[in-house]
């Protein structure tokens, strides 16, 4: 089924935006309990060991310290649980900061004093935390995190590149960076008998339910997850962290009494994932006209010894361009260091810094214009799956782009504008990301015609309930479009709830997947309930569906595409790197919402500025712990670094993707917007930065 | 965190008794450095003694035509000032150049002198830090050093070493405006060359200043200075804005005709105290004001300079970066339009 357009692509603003600026939207932290308790950690001061003993004699004898938990006196949990998972279950240390015991009080400073006050005494032992390409410990895992294999290879890629007529071989670098939302990764937990009720700050309820179910070895039925309101999270409130698992162990101890727990901003740099660094290889081999005849793509990059995580990163060289050979392979150093997870656009982000640049290299050893080489090696089926495209307008993006930019009058010359002492240049590079739905969000629409909600005898209005996660990416928004156009009525009509798994399971707001995982379930229980009530529904009519499965999955290759542009100056004598101007033209299937949307390529782009320019978390390998963890530390970039800032998208009918005709839009923004900006900076200096972030020490 | 006593004495002499007669006591000003490393278990006092409207909160022309600065006035204040921003602009600059809107609102002159280096490690209660636990070590000669010093710095003993910067810009931009401090005491008033309130780590990098415990900033002032009114202050750093100096350059000069005639400099960023460039002035007065002339005066003023040779980040780059910064900042003020 395709849906007519009629909320769907018109400007809504957030229903819930008026409650967050008066402050009455409440996030997690901010859920009322009578007589809150709150926790707060004692972390492990080394990167790998055992604790041999722990002192909580002045700790306990506080004033308003309720409980103090250790390895020995915390209750159990299951173990069939992800190894980090396991918080005070064993001596053991795997990382620095891993929490090694709890405090309970009935304020949060002296939870924190008290925490300061226990004394934990350890046996260190060796322990490895730097990333090294030489490392002997460096294996070759089965499978990315997306699932897909870890290595693939196509034809003979050496004996291509070795007969190639001109060749690329660079070495690129991304560092480990965090997520950092504003809001800090918060837990309030209660135990209600033997039900666990649980505000989060998630991006996926079920999930959070799902593993904590696992940890207590509850039924999911017996566990509550609550998030109406997630301020950001870019990832890192997909997957479970310790902290989450850790506040309901301690509630647990004090059954019926709510126990809170907001990270600081420093425990945020330790706990709770991050994206890896990584090392790439990348070679690119080309006939003389220009045309790929090899990729290959070679990725070593951190993971943790207690919990593997494989970055993507070279997945985005299996689909981009066509080119007769193709390697992509990762190898994984297991570091004593917390887990990795998903940050926006896991693998492209990173994966697409160095294939970007590396065609940006190629083209200029070629001769030709980056955007006549991408041109010429745009494929014709998708190259890694071999299926035609449902669609496919990366080069309608790329020219767009360049009419916008005014690419034509760029001389290509390195180092050939300098403007009041700053050298000037500008860089394309082109992105992509898959239309990703995963299975099982469970929908409910149900007719209101009475009472608080309903208006009596005039026109139905419509509750529809998902499990979906708002973390500011405009779900609220979006999804009350979607079920407006499904059920055929105006979105005055529509009541939303969403993040609690009283509705239900569903998938997280996660892999730009939302709005089509959510948007598909909702339409097809919209469908079902017309079908059995048709559009003059009695009170309490209802109607629910599951995701389906997408029928043209096997036939078609799905992907967003855009091309990003920017200038970048670069000053003369100090180095100082600015970017005045960048444009991103995206290539999204239907745009549900154009207000939200807007912003959301908006902030893509700005994340991958940062990452150009800022981004890095300096992991010191000695003691195994990032040591810039505050804001004044890890820079992301202010208003001020961010000049001006175009974001244009081209319409695009895909009737194959979902019934809306959308593809995901939250990550496409970052992939490949650093590319542009080291592509710009080579062009205006002629150095070439293989490294992120670029910082002005490479133009002295 | 550790709980602490609150006071709020009536004037400046009682708070002055007050943290003299208490080793554990501190002042607090603005608190949006203090209060961090109340958070980070780095600062453990007793008692506070909230020195908020203890100590002027106004600017005032002095007779000899300079300006007094009270202790209390808030960052944002300061660079808005008329007087300072037409007759120092140097002072001006560098308020704005600093930390963000909501910190200036909130800062103070005081406070912005006595904040304590950002080193990574000196935050960090987990590692080595010869400033916040003598003779631990320094983690940072081998650690994450990007911010740290080239000039001036305690490289050995292991045991003392440090290599931290100061990190205010403001203290740069009074160096270079030769600023005199006024200090109280429990034996009473005394005024210092803001120059010499920062010590260098020597062997003892603990201490961040000449001032001894108790001792409260009451006021600094700003002699009459012609030169200043030609003067600016050019901040380095890894973004645009809210971000710390990789190097900064407190500038004024002199030009008549072909020849500098008189020049001040200070550079941040770069060592354990406000750097005045005093070998780079010498080599630019009576020099003519060309790139060459700056290069040259940067390099004079390097020629002791020892960067931080670390694995994991350190100084060396700042060498090329100073003269870098040094002449872009002179070249501006000559009016001059020559590059690299
Ligand atoms: C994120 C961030 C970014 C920043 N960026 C910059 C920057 O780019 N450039 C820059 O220069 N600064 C920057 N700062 C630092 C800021 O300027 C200082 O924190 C501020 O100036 C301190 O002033 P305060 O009044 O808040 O001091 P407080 O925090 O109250 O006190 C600081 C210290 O001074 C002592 N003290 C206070 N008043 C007196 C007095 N009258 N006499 C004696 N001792 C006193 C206190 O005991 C304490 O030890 C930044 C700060 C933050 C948090
Ligand atoms: S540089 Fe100074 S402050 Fe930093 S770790 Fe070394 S001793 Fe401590």
């Amino acid at each position: 089924m395709t849906l007519t357009p009629h909320a769907m692509g018109t400007a809504m603003p957030r229903p819930e935006g008026p409650e967050k600026v008066r402050g009455r939207a409440p996030y997690a932290f901010e859920h009322p309990a009578a007589e809150p308790l709150y926790l707060f950690p004692v972390q492990a001061a080394i990167p790998r060991g055992r604790v041999t003993a722990i002192d909580t004699s002045a700790a306990d004898a506080l004033d308003g310290v309720v409980l103090v938990l250790t390895p020995e006196t915390a209750p159990r949990l299951s173990d069939a649980i992800d190894p980090d998972h396991g918080v005070l279950q064993s001596a053991q240390v795997h990382q620095y900061g891993q929490y090694v015991a709890a405090v309970v009080a009935t304020t949060s400073e002296t939870a924190r004093e008290a925490a300061d006050l226990v004394r934990v005494t350890y046996a260190q032992e060796p322990h490895v935390a730097a990333l090294d390409e030489d490392s002997s410990e460096l294996y070759g895992p089965d499978t990315l995190v997306t699932g897909a294999p870890a290595d693939d290879t196509r034809g003979d890629p050496d004996a291509a590149l070795a007969g190639a007529a001109v060749t690329v071989r660079a070495t690129y670098r991304t560092p480990m960076e965090h997520h950092e939302p504003m809001e800090p990764h918060t837990t309030v937990a209660v135990w209600e008998g033997e039900r666990l009720v649980v505000h989060e700050a998630t991006q996926a309820v079920s999930w959070t339910r799902q593993a904590l179910a696992g940890a207590f070895g509850l039924a999911e039925d017996d566990v509550d997850v609550v998030a109406p309101h997630v301020g950001g999270g870019f990832g890192s409130k997909g997957g479970t962290h310790p902290n989450t698992v850790l506040t309901a162990l301690v509630a647990r101890a004090v059954p019926g009494r709510t126990v809170k727990y907001a990270l600081t901003r420093q425990q945020m740099f330790d706990l709770v994932g991050y994206r890896p660094a990584t090392i790439q290889h990348v070679a690119l081999g080309a006939d003389a006209d220009g045309r790929l005849t090899a990729i290959t793509h070679d990725v070593v990059e951190q993971s943790s010894r207690i919990q593997e995580f494989v970055e993507p990163t070279a997945a985005f060289s299996r689909g981009m361009y066509e080119a007769g050979a193709r390697r992509t392979t990762h190898r994984v150093a297991p570091l004593d260091i917390g887990v990795p997870t998903y940050m926006r656009a896991p693998g492209e982000a990173p994966g697409s810094f160095g294939a970007e640049c590396a065609m940006d290299e190629l083209a200029g050893a070629l001769g030709v214009d980056p955007i006549e080489l991408r041109v010429r090696n745009e494929p014709e089926v998708d190259p890694e799956q071999g299926l035609p495209y449902s669609s496919r307008n990366l080069v309608a993006c790329l020219r767009r782009g360049a009419e916008r930019f005014d690419w034509s009058r760029r001389d290509p010359t390195p180092r050939s504008r300098l403007v009041d002492g700053w050298w000037h240049g500008t860089g394309v590079a082109a992105a992509s990301f898959p239309v990703v739905r995963f299975p099982g969000s469970e929908a409910r629409v149900r007719a209101a015609r009475n009472g608080a909600l309903g208006n009596g005898a005039g026109a139905p209005r419509y509750v529809v309930e998902i499990a979906a996660s708002d973390i500011g990416q405009g779900a609220w928004a979006a999804l009350t479009a979607i079920a407006a156009d499904a059920l055929d009525v105006p979105v005055e009509r529509i009541d939303l709830a969403i993040g609690d798994t009283a509705f239900g399971s569903a998938s997280p707001a996660g892999g730009s997947s939302g709005t089509t995982s959510w948007g598909a379930a909702i339409t097809e229980a919209a469908e079902r309930f017309r079908d059995k009530y048709g559009d003059d529904p009695d009170d309490g009519d209802e109607a629910d569906a599951t995701t389906p499965d997408n029928p043209w999955a096997a036939e078609y290759a799905m992907h967003a595409y855009g091309a990003h542009f920017a200038e970048v100056a670069v000053h003369a004598d100090t180095g100082e790197i600015r970017v005045p101007r960048m444009l991103g033209v995206f290539a999204a299937g239907r745009i549900v919402n154009p207000l939200t949307a807007r912003s959301q390529f908006l902030g893509g782009m700005t994340m991958g500025l940062s990452a150009a320019l800022h981004e890095e978390s300096v992991l010191d390998d000695r003691f195994g712990h990032v040591v810039n963890r505050d804001f004044a530390g890890y820079h992301i970039a202010t208003c001020a670094d961010v000049g001006r800032m175009d974001v244009e998208w081209l319409d695009e009918d895909d009737p194959y993707v979902n019934p809306m005709g959308s593809k995901g839009i939250g990550e496409i923004g970052i992939v490949g917007a650093a590319a542009a900006i080291a592509n710009a900076a080579h062009h205006a200096t002629g150095v070439r930065v293989r490294s992120l972030p670029i910082t002005l020490d490479a133009f002295l | 965190m550790k709980p602490f006593a609150y006071e709020r004495p009536d004037d400046a002499q009682g708070a002055v008794a007050t943290v003299s007669a208490d080793p554990d006591a501190a002042f607090l000003a603005g608190g949006t450095n203090l209060v961090d490393h109340l958070r980070l278990g780095l600062a453990t006092p007793s008692t506070l003694v909230d020195v908020t409207g203890l100590t002027s909160t106004e600017i005032t022309d002095a007779p000899d035509g300079g300006l007094s600065i009270g202790a209390g006035v808030r960052n944002a204040d300061l660079a808005a000032d008329e007087r300072v921003r037409a007759r120092y602009p140097v002072l001006a600059q560098a308020m704005l150049a600093g930390a963000s809107g909501q910190l200036r609102n909130m800062a103070t002159t005081g406070g912005n002198l006595l904040q304590r280096t950002r080193c990574a490690y000196f935050q960090d209660l987990t590692t080595p830090c010869n400033k916040r636990q003598p003779g631990s070590g320094c983690s940072a000669l081998e650690g994450w050093a990007r911010h740290h010093a080239v000039l001036g710095a305690t490289h050995e003993p292991a045991d003392v070493a440090c290599v931290a910067t100061h990190p205010s810009d403001m203290a740069v931009a009074l160096a270079v405006l030769d600023a005199q401090v006024r200090v109280l005491g429990a034996e009473g008033e005394r005024s210092i060359p803001l120059s010499t309130l920062h010590r260098l780590p020597g062997g003892e990098p603990s201490r961040d200043t000449v001032l001894a415990h108790g001792e409260l900033v009451t006021a600094v002032d700003l002699p009459p200075s012609p030169i200043a009114a030609r003067s600016t202050y050019y901040k380095v750093r890894d973004r645009a804005s809210f971000a710390f100096a990789l190097v900064s350059v407190a500038a004024a000069i002199e030009v008549v005709g072909d020849t500098i005639t008189d020049a001040r400099l200070a550079l941040g960023g770069v060592a354990h105290k406000p750097w005045r460039a005093t070998a780079a002035e010498e080599a630019l007065v009576g020099a003519p004001p060309t790139d060459d002339t700056f290069r040259a005066a940067a390099r004079a003023e390097l020629v002791d300079a020892r960067p931080v040779e670390s694995p994991r980040g350190g100084t060396a780059f700042k060498l090329p970066l100073v003269t870098a910064a040094v002449t872009a900042a002179l070249r501006g003020l000559a009016g001059g339009e020559e590059h690299a």
